[in-house]
């Protein structure tokens, strides 16, 4: 080496040097964080404004249950929507898909007289035979997604029709209606109110505790930014408290709905995926930046083909649970759930141009519209008014999210 | 007329959590040729922005004058209207349209009617073509023209717009020497015509070749304003302004003792994507460990196309040849079988194939080995930081933390993201485009000293490279690439730069 030893003079900032210590300028971790936790704050801010607009019957125990089981299979797709959106793809089809599912599982059930999980399975495997379609055309033959699903959009929403020949089918028996309709309650009794609810319900904000204490000590020994100590425990315990409070009205209620836990296995199982697995990386490489995750050896066209085999999947279980709560399979059903879907996704925080976005951004982004959906219809408010809400509130979701991007300064 | 042109003072520009230029001064004379030199990162481009309306006043602190009065400019057409154009590092025109459809875009030549004069706005291009000294059609769609070309493009549109200072960020980063000679030429025609010009470089040579003055930049300050007229000041010189201290060597030595065959490349062919024409043709090449190859062509002689299409065919078609890996021939038909074969390739252009803009460091870091992070197909998220923040001091990338978005970090620290991606994979063969496109002199020599590293444990490098001098400052043997052909293959210790540029014109010659 010819060169002088290099000096350490370009020591390190005031600014790294602090965030190295361990802890951060609240400030500074919520600009960073401003995405993100932008929509958990729009999301407190609905649910206080139509609590007062409804005069409190919006957070009353038999309503809070009602939200749940009434938007339960949106939140569903808007999972395997954000999925596809993070890549850069969409799925116009899912309310066809929905339909399809539900009317295969019906024509089963009540006109065959096959066992629920017969017609359960059944749709379920019609769904994932759908998202194998859809993904054999985007990731093999390489149309966009656009095209692929509204043609699908069509195409299932006519298979709908033959399969019901044009006719509703209804009821599903009682077992079949306890998927949507079902609660586990009663195991541990209670004075008026269900303790087994509140049990899992502790047991979830324990977990959720440990989990992020574990993070932030990971961050700490690996020499990360983390948010100061008392804005943490602060955030912990608004969590608690949030999910302690709506365990104790689900209580109060008819006990703890079964696809509440559905979705709350869903949501944990793909929050994880899309975070800390290969594949879940790989999609936002995708979504990122097409031609360097190629160059990275990301196996594009399955990973592709795979998101889309899951969107069916998930429209699938929508499907079920939809055909379980509506008590039947309909021609129409499903109807605008895409639309819905993906709204839910966007206004969670994922980008148009794809590469970023949540899973729990798109559930919290469905829960807003379900919460503005139910407040409504509380109020008694019309559905053309309700439709012209709803819309600006995704105009503006997506807004917020331009003006952030542009004040963060990344000129992209 | 005033002695100065343009005068910032005091220029203070914050991004959250970053201070990127701090009391910042500048003056630039009418009709000088002003060069800026700083390490990565060390604010030139947001200066740049600053000055041209990007970051738009209000967003920083400080005073712009221009030509004796203080601007305040909302957004890029102020400054053009007030005439100052900016050609940025990454070139913006717009490929499927005619190159006169490009220099009037968003400045339309318009007819009485309100519609396009087409006449007009081709007999304008024309003649600003011809001020550049680009001989092509307006008509012609821009894709088909070099980077050379469209550079020149650019500077045809800023004309267009009657400029009184042009402001060109690292125009011969992606140049070969030919087109560079081209461009600083005709920023010498453009001064002498009193157009004033801000030239941004790594390119020392250039800068003291062509400069009138230049004001170094350390760490988001202004270090110094060198006056270049009487040309007593040096390379060294300006060196030491920017790192400061006093470089010795641009390349660090190394003792070379190749060993057994690494990487064989036999009768490899490429065909031309859509084109019906070979772009390599039936190349033999090989690379021994501890050894570093270099492979020098013109721009088009298909340098990148042989070395992308060698990396899991992610180039061309009708692709035929063999490759050994370690005598033994191996498939690798995919990017992910020819990573598993111990094969990775740095992109010379990172924007586009190198990394992921809008997420962090250390996704980037582990995109192409996130299977060494992984176990039963779970990253191990603390484990990814390590490494991200093992290559963050290893490389010198300047970021806050590893967690930070990749797109916002200065040009040269992007590119050492994309070489942490690579060198994480632990590869046998590592084939570097154009590693050091972009790069201040001291990383360079950091990467230099990362290629010496490497060759000392055993590993195989290719360099490609458009800066002859790097080639037989880094290299044990080069190949020479011509139209496709190798055309020559010189230990370096025969060779100089006159031998390697007559190897790499040789078929055109021939053909021509
Ligand atoms: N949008 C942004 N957000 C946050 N930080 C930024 C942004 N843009 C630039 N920076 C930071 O400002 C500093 C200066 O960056 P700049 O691009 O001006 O460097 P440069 O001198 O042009 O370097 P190079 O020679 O590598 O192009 C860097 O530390 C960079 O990370
Ligand atoms: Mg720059």
């Amino acid at each position: 080496m010819t060169r002088t030893e290099p000096e350490p003079a370009v020591a390190e900032s005031a600014p790294a040097a602090a965030l190295h210590a361990g802890t951060s300028d609240p400030r500074t971790l919520i600009m960073r964080n401003l995405r993100q936790s932008g929509i958990y704050i729009a999301f407190v801010a609905i649910v206080a404004l139509f609590t007062v607009l409804t005069n409190g019957v919006l957070l009353s125990p038999g309503n809070i249950t009602n939200i749940v089981l009434q938007y339960s299979y949106i939140l569903v797709l808007a999972i395997g929507m954000v999925i596809l959106i993070i890549a850069g793809h969409i799925d116009l089809s899912v309310g066809s898909i929905v339909a399809l599912t539900g009317a295969v599982s019906a024509v089963l059930v009540i006109q065959n007289d096959q066992p629920w999980a017969v017609g359960a399975l059944a749709a379920v495997a019609v769904g994932i035979a759908v998202g194998a379609w859809h993904g054999f055309w985007v990731a093999y033959v390489g149309m966009p997604a656009f095209i692929v699903t509204l043609a699908g959009m069509l195409l299932f929403r006519g298979l709908t029709l033959q399969v019901l020949d044009n006719v509703s089918l209804s009821p599903f028996p009682p077992e079949y209606q306890k998927v949507a309709g079902g609660f586990l309650n009663g195991l541990l009794g209670g004075q008026g109110y269900d303790a087994f609810t509140l049990l899992i319900a502790g047991i979830a904000v324990a977990g959720y505790t440990v989990s992020v204490f574990r993070t932030r000590l990971a961050r700490i020994r690996y020499e990360q930014p983390v948010e100061s100590f008392p804005l943490f425990v602060a955030r912990v315990l608004l969590v608690a408290a949030v999910v302690m409070y709506f365990a104790w009205q689900l209580a109060h209620a008819r006990g703890l709905p079964i696809v509440l836990i559905v979705l709350a296995v869903l949501v944990l199982a793909y929050g994880l995926m899309t975070k800390s697995s290969v594949f879940g990386r790989q999609v936002y490489a995708i979504g990122g930046n097409l031609s360097a995750a190629m160059l990275s050896g990301v196996k594009v066209r399955k990973v592709n083909f795979w998101i889309f085999v899951n969107m069916g999947f998930l429209a699938g279980v929508a499907g079920v649970i939809y055909s379980s709560r509506s008590n039947g399979a309909q021609p129409a059903a499903g109807n605008m759930f895409e639309l819905d879907a993906i709204a839910a996704a966007f206004i969670g925080g994922a980008a148009v141009a794809g590469g970023v976005g949540t899973v729990v951004g798109a559930v919290v982004g469905g829960l807003i519209m379900a919460v503005m959906s139910n407040g409504m219809q509380l109020m008694g408010v019309e559905q053309s008014t309700q439709s012209i809400v709803k819309g600006l509130v995704l105009l503006l979701a997506v807004a917020f999210d331009i003006y952030n991007k542009r004040r963060a300064g990344t000129t992209r | 007329m005033t002695d100065v042109l343009l005068e910032m003072r005091g220029i203070t520009k914050r991004f959250p959590g970053v201070v990127a230029l701090q009391d910042v001064s500048l003056e630039v004379r009418p009709g000088e040729i002003h060069a800026i030199c700083g390490e990565n990162g060390a604010g030139k481009s947001t200066l740049m922005k600053v000055l041209s309306g990007v970051y738009p006043s209000g967003s920083y602190d400080g005073e712009i004058r221009f030509d004796g009065k203080p601007v305040h400019f909302a957004g890029i057409r102020d400054s053009e209207s007030a005439g100052i154009g900016i050609i940025h590092q990454e070139l913006a025109l717009v490929p499927y349209l005619s190159i006169a459809e490009n220099i009037f875009l968003g400045n339309e030549r318009r007819g009485r009617n309100g519609l396009i004069d087409w006449n007009r706005t081709n007999a304008e291009a024309g003649e600003l073509l011809a001020s550049v000294g680009l001989h092509e059609s307006p008509v012609a769609p821009v894709i088909q023209l070099g980077v050379g070309k469209q550079q020149l493009v650019e500077i045809a549109k800023a004309l267009s717009k009657d400029v009184r200072l042009l402001i060109l960020d690292e125009p011969t980063a992606a140049l070969n020497d030919v087109d560079s000679a081209h461009l600083l030429d005709l920023l010498r025609r453009l001064r002498d015509r009193g157009i004033a010009c801000i030239m941004i470089s790594h390119k020392l040579s250039e800068i003291t070749a062509i400069a009138d003055s230049t004001t170094v930049i350390r760490d988001g300050r202004t270090v110094e304003t060198l006056d270049m007229r009487a040309g007593e000041v040096t390379q060294e010189r300006i060196i030491r302004g920017m790192v400061g201290r006093d470089l010795e060597s641009f390349y660090p030595e190394r003792n070379s003792a190749p060993g057994e065959e690494v990487l064989r490349i036999e009768d490899w062919t490429v065909w031309h994507p859509v084109q019906h024409r070979k772009v390599v043709d039936g190349a033999d090449l090989n690379v021994r460990a501890g050894e570093v190859v270099g492979i020098a062509g013109l721009m088009g002689a298909g340098r990148t196309e042989l070395a992308m299409s060698v990396f899991g065919r992610s180039y061309g078609r009708n692709i035929s040849g063999r490759v050994y890996m370690h005598g033994k021939q191996v498939r690798a038909r995919t990017v992910a079988e020819a990573i598993d074969n111990g094969i990775a390739y740095a992109t010379e252009d990172r924007k586009r194939y190198g990394l992921n803009l809008i997420a962090d460091v250390r996704t980037n870091v582990s995109a192409a080995g996130l299977d060494k992070l992984a176990r039963g197909g779970w990253v191990d998220g603390n484990e990814e930081i390590k490494v991200a923040e093992a290559s963050r001091r290893d490389l010198n990338i300047k970021t806050r933390t590893v967690l930070d978005v990749v797109g916002t970090l200065s040009g040269g620290n992007q590119q050492k993201v994309v070489l942490s991606k690579w060198l994480f994979t632990d590869p046998d063969v590592l084939i570097l485009d154009e590693p050091t496109r972009g790069i201040d002199v001291g990383a360079k020599f950091e990467i230099y000293t990362i290629i010496n590293r490497l060759v000392a444990q055993g590993k195989a490098v290719i360099v490609i490279s458009s800066e002859l001098p790097e080639l037989l400052g880094t290299c044990d043997r080069i190949y020479t690439l011509s139209a496709g052909r190798i055309t020559g293959e010189l230990p370096v210790a025969q060779a100089t730069q006159e031998d390697l540029m007559a190897l790499m014109t040789m078929e055109k010659e021939l053909a021509g």
